[in-house]
C-alpha cells in the first residue's frame, strides 16, 4: 500500500511537470507580446527593450525555462510582471479559498440533491418520479453553466434582491455572509455535476439491487432501509466514486467561468486576467496549482478504491 | 411421512409475469412461469423440483419466499395463507424459511466480511443477545465445517464451496425450519458438490430441517431427496416418492430426463440407447394447447393435442398427469384435481 502510494505520488508529479512545461511553451507560442499590452502606445522600442531584459523575457526561451523551472523547484513560482509585481504564490494563495469554498459547496449541493434523486429514480424506476428525475437531470446537462449562473443573477439577486449578485466574503467574517455570497455561484456549477452524479447513482442502484445479494439480504428480512443504506448504496457508490473523480474537473472548469461571472477573485479569475494580460508567471502558477488539485483528487479517488471495495487491492 | 403435519403446501398457485410493450406499456400477453402447481411438503422432508431451465422451479421457490406474490392460488406455511402475513408475522415468517441461492459467486454482499454475512440476520432480528453473537458466528461457521478464521475473510477471498458453506450458515443463522435450496450446489464442482450434499444431509439429521430442493440434476436430487416432483412448463407432471419415481417413471417427460442421465460405468453407457427428447422447451408465454409436453412427446395422440391433463394418483403417492397413464386411459372423464 505505501509502495503504491509512493509510486502514485511520483507519478502525479510528473504529470504535473508535463503539464506545466507544456503551458510554459504554449503560452509563448500564443500571439502577443505582454510588454506590448502593457506599454499599449506609451514607450518607444527602446522602452519595450529595457522592459523585456529587466524581466528577463530576451533570454532564449530554454534559458527562461531552466531559470522558471529551478525556482519552482525551490517554492518561487514569480512575481506578475505587472505593476506592484505581486509575487504569483501570493495570488495563489489568496485565491485558492475563494475557489475551493465555491467548489466544495458546489460538491455539497450537487451530492444532496443527486443521492435522493437516484434513490428515488432508481427504486420507483420506469415511473412518473423517475421520469421526472431524468427530465431534470438532462435539462441540468444541458444548460451551460455561465448562462445558469446569469439566470440565478435576474432572478434571486435583481429581481427578488434576496442574494449579493457578486462578490465572495472569507468565512471567518460570518458563516452566513460566506454563504449567502456563494450559493447562487455554487448552484450553477453544481447543476451539471449533480445531474450527472444522479443518473450514475440511478443506473449503477439499479445493477445492485437486481443482484443475488440484494436477494439474500431481503430473505434476511431486513427492513427497505437497511436494504438500502447497508448493502445497496454502499456497492452501488463505487462505480459513483469514479465519476466523482472525473466530474471533479467539471466543478473546476466550471468555477474558471462561473467566477467571472459573479466576480469572485479566485483561481478562474487569477487564470483568465493572466491569459488576457499575457501574464506569464501568473497563468503558468494558477495551470500548475489546477493540475495539482485534479491530479490528487483523482489520487485521492483511487485511494477511496481500496477502503470502499475491499475487492480491489492497491499493489 | 403421511401421518405428519405439512409444512409448506402450494396449492393451484398460478404465478404469472405481464409482457408489456409499446407506447403505453400495454399488456400484450403472459408469461405462465408457475401455471397451476400444487403440492405438500411435510416437516422433516426433503421434497425435490426438477425440471428444464425455465419450467418455472425458481419461480416457485421465490413464490415460497415470499419474493415473488402468486397471481392465484394458495400458499400456506404450517397451516397460515402466506399472503394474508403482515408485520411481524411476515418477519417471523421470514425466519422460519430460509434460502441458499445457486450461485454462490454472487449471492454474497462483497462488502462484507464472512462474520457480517452471517451476524447480520442474528443482530438485526435479535436471536441473541450481542455479547452472545461471536460465539453464534463461530457455532455456526463450525456447523458448516469452516474454521473459525473465517468470520474475518470476505467472500472473494474463498473458493466457491466455502462461500456456500458461509451461504448456508448464513441461512442456518435464523434458525429455520425449512431452507429452499434453489439450485445450490449446480454452480460448484463435482466433488464440491458432494460435500455439500454431505453437509446439508448431516444438517437435517441433526436440525431437523425440512427442504424444498430445486436443481436439474436428478441423480442429485435423487441422493437427497424422500419425494421428487417433475416440473415442465409451469406445471408439475408427476409427483412421487424418490425412489418410485426412479424405478417406475411414468411421464414421458419423466423417462426421457432419467434416461438423458449417463451411467458412471462406459462399458454400459457405450451400449445404452438414448432417444434424445426433440425439440425446445416452448415459451411459457405461448403454451401449446391440450398437454403442454405434446409437441416433444413421443406418445402424443389427438387427445393430448386439445385436453390438458390433470395430476391422477396411479400409486399411492405417486401422481402423473398425462393422457397415457394407465389410470387415464381407464377413466376418460375429467380428472378432478386431486392430491394426497
Amino acid at each position: 500500500m505505501a509502495s503504491y502510494i509512493l509510486r502514485r505520488f511520483i507519478g502525479s508529479v510528473v504529470v504535473m511537470w508535463a503539464v506545466a512545461t507544456l503551458v510554459f511553451f504554449m503560452l509563448r507560442l500564443v500571439p502577443g507580446d505582454p510588454i506590448a499590452a502593457m506599454l499599449a502606445d506609451a514607450g518607444g522600442p527602446e522602452e519595450m527593450e529595457a522592459m523585456h531584459r529587466r524581466l528577463g523575457l530576451d533570454r532564449a526561451l530554454v534559458v527562461q525555462y531552466g531559470i522558471w523551472f529551478w525556482n519552482m523547484l525551490q517554492g518561487d513560482l514569480g512575481s506578475s510582471i505587472y505593476g506592484s509585481r505581486i509575487p504569483v504564490t501570493q495570488i495563489i494563495v489568496e485565491a485558492i479559498p475563494r475557489t475551493l469554498s465555491l467548489s466544495l459547496l458546489a460538491f455539497v449541493i450537487a451530492m444532496v440533491i443527486a443521492v435522493p434523486a437516484g434513490i428515488l429514480s432508481a427504486t420507483r424506476r420506469n415511473t412518473l418520479t423517475d421520469n421526472t428525475v431524468s427530465f431534470f437531470a438532462f435539462l441540468g446537462l444541458s444548460m451551460p453553466d455561465f448562462w445558469l449562473a446569469i439566470l440565478l443573477i435576474i432572478v434571486f439577486a435583481a429581481n427578488l434582491q434576496w442574494l449579493p449578485a457578486i462578490g465572495y466574503t472569507p468565512i471567518d467574517e460570518g458563516l452566513w455572509e460566506w454563504f449567502r455570497h456563494l450559493i447562487l455561484p455554487a448552484i450553477a456549477i453544481g447543476t451539471a455535476f449533480s445531474a450527472i452524479i444522479a443518473r450514475m447513482i440511478r443506473s449503477s442502484l439499479l445493477e445492485v439491487l437486481s443482484s443475488d445479494y440484494m436477494r439474500t439480504a431481503r430473505s434476511k428480512g431486513l427492513t427497505p432501509w437497511m436494504l438500502m443504506w447497508g448493502h445497496a448504496l454502499p456497492n452501488a457508490m463505487i462505480p459513483v466514486i469514479t465519476v466523482m473523480g472525473i466530474a471533479f474537473a467539471l466543478l473546476i472548469s466550471g468555477a474558471v467561468v462561473v467566477e467571472n461571472v459573479f466576480a469572485i477573485k479566485g483561481l478562474g479569475r487569477v487564470l483568465i486576467e493572466g491569459i488576457l494580460n499575457r501574464d506569464y508567471p501568473v497563468v503558468q502558477g494558477a495551470v500548475l496549482v489546477v493540475s495539482a488539485i485534479f491530479v490528487f483528487s483523482n489520487l485521492l479517488v483511487d485511494l477511496l478504491y481500496g477502503v470502499i471495495d475491499p475487492r480491489i487491492r492497491l499493489h | 411421512m403421511t401421518a405428519t403435519a405439512s409444512l409448506l403446501e402450494f396449492n393451484d398457485v398460478h404465478v404469472h409475469f405481464p409482457i408489456r410493450q409499446g407506447l403505453f406499456k400495454r399488456e400484450v400477453g403472459r408469461i405462465r412461469a408457475v401455471n397451476g402447481v400444487s403440492f405438500d411438503i411435510k416437516r422433516g422432508q426433503a421434497f425435490g423440483l426438477v425440471g428444464e431451465s425455465g419450467c418455472g422451479k425458481s419461480t416457485v421457490a421465490r413464490a415460497a419466499l415470499k419474493l415473488e406474490e402468486p397471481t392465484s392460488g394458495s400458499i400456506r406455511y404450517a397451516g397460515e395463507h402466506v399472503s394474508l402475513l403482515v408485520g411481524p408475522a411476515m418477519v417471523k415468517y421470514r425466519r422460519k424459511m430460509q434460502a441458499v441461492f445457486q450461485d454462490p459467486f454472487s449471492s454474497l454482499n462483497p462488502r462484507q466480511k464472512a462474520g457480517q454475512i452471517i451476524a447480520e440476520p442474528i443482530r438485526v432480528h435479535g436471536l441473541k443477545p450481542p455479547s452472545q453473537i461471536k460465539a453464534e458466528v463461530h457455532r455456526l461457521l463450525d456447523l458448516c465445517g469452516l474454521p473459525t478464521r473465517f468470520e474475518g475473510l470476505y467472500p472473494h477471498e474463498m473458493s466457491g464451496g466455502q462461500r456456500q458453506r458461509i451461504g448456508i450458515a448464513r441461512a442456518l443463522a435464523m434458525n429455520p425450519e425449512l431452507i429452499v435450496a434453489d439450485e445450490a450446489v449446480s454452480a460448484l464442482d463435482v466433488s464440491i458438490q458432494a460435500q455439500i450434499i454431505t453437509l446439508l444431509e448431516d444438517l437435517q439429521r441433526e436440525l431437523g430441517l425440512t427442504y424444498l430442493f430445486i436443481g436439474h440434476d436428478l441423480s442429485v436430487v435423487r441422493h437427497i431427496c424422500d419425494h421428487v416432483a417433475v416440473m415442465y412448463l409451469g406445471r408439475i407432471v408427476e409427483s412421487a416418492p424418490s425412489e418410485e419415481l426412479f424405478s417406475n417413471p411414468t411421464h414421458p417427460y419423466t423417462r426421457a430426463l432419467i434416461d438423458a442421465v449417463p451411467n458412471p460405468d462406459p462399458a454400459v453407457e457405450a451400449g445404452r440407447h438414448v432417444e434424445p427428447l426433440a425439440g425446445e422447451v416452448p415459451s411459457p408465454a405461448n403454451p401449446p394447447s391440450g398437454c403442454v409436453f405434446h409437441p416433444r412427446c413421443p406418445l402424443a395422440t389427438d387427445r393430448c393435442r386439445t385436453q390438458s391433463p390433470d395430476l391422477q394418483t396411479i400409486e399411492p403417492n405417486h401422481d402423473v398427469a398425462c393422457w397415457n397413464s394407465p389410470q387415464a386411459k381407464a377413466t376418460p372423464t375429467t380428472a378432478q384435481r386431486n392430491l394426497t
